[in-house]
């Protein structure tokens, strides 16, 4: 078992719960990674402007961590770009039909005790990993 | 200042993802594999998110309003339906194929990979039809 592994999974996890935190406390919203992208497109729940600062500051923490250390994002071990597109799409259209995502559903609603989160979870969680067993035991396209 | 706090929170959120390996979609598949060479780490980034947020979650709840803001904008929608169990399968099966979500695949993309823009754009797409429809 790899200690380091285990202790920066940890410190991350209170680090995305802390940025969850704070946008209740200062703005009064849940943190939701699709929803808040979605509205710099469409507008519709608030000003365009908090959704794009807040995506800015994302990829600028993506990109000088990139810069820095360019091991700490990586590709998909997928590489067909017509299956990443595919994926793009389901998961695009996915967390708007259901409204939310790991981090709406999955981290914010878990902590809100909401029961609608709680089965989102479950099934996008089961999906998920019904997924990589066929891609990868059934089907064998080997990715892993 | 409601855009400067945006801005920072994105900052500690893209910080987050990255310390936890959730930017690397090999590591989220691992995680996913339970039947394969299974990779429980990323349960303990799923389970501190959860019981950080839950505990700032009830302090916060205390108050009658946020910092920067006249009201909370807690999601009202309770119900269970259709629309709901589709849009978790779909996004699963997204997730589950590449190994990428919304979040670490928006922080992932500053490395301007082709593959990795290519599913942001798909995504942002699959955004645009959906809202579109609504």
């Amino acid at each position: 078992m790899d200690i380091s592994q285990y202790s920066a999974a940890i410190l991350g996890g209170a680090t995305i719960g802390l940025a969850a935190t704070l946008l209740l406390l200062l703005n009064g919203r849940v943190l939701g990674i699709s929803g808040i992208t979605a509205n710099i497109i469409s507008g519709q729940s608030y000003s365009r402007k908090y959704s794009i600062s807040f995506v800015c500051g994302l990829f600028l923490a993506g990109w000088v961590t990139f810069t820095m250390m360019p091991g700490a994002l990586a590709d998909s071990p997928v590489t067909d770009l017509k299956i990443l597109a595919l994926a793009g799409l389901l998961v695009g259209v996915g967390t708007r039909l259901g409204n939310g995502c790991t981090s709406g559903h999955g981290v914010c609603g878990l902590s809100r005790f909401s029961k609608r989160s709680l089965v989102a979870t479950i099934v996008f969680m089961t999906t998920a990993i019904a997924t990589v067993y066929l891609t990868q035991h059934i089907w064998e396209l080997g990715q892993l | 200042m409601k855009i400067l706090s945006y801005f920072f929170i994105g900052i500690v959120f893209g910080l987050g993802l990255i310390l936890s390996g959730m930017t690397l979609p090999l590591k989220v598949l691992g995680f996913l594999d339970i039947f394969g060479n299974w990779d429980p780490t990323l349960a303990f980034v799923m389970g501190t998110a959860v019981v950080t947020t839950t505990v700032g979650y009830q302090l916060i709840l205390r108050r009658n309003s946020p910092v920067l803001d006249n009201s909370f904008f807690l999601p009202t929608v309770r119900i269970i339906d259709a629309k709901l169990l589709l849009g978790a399968c779909m996004f699963g099966m997204g997730w589950g194929l590449v190994g990428f979500c919304p979040g670490p695949a928006l922080t992932a993309v500053s490395s301007l990979s082709t593959g990795t823009m290519t599913f942001v754009c798909a995504m942002l797409a699959g955004f645009w039809v959906v809202d579109l429809v609504k």
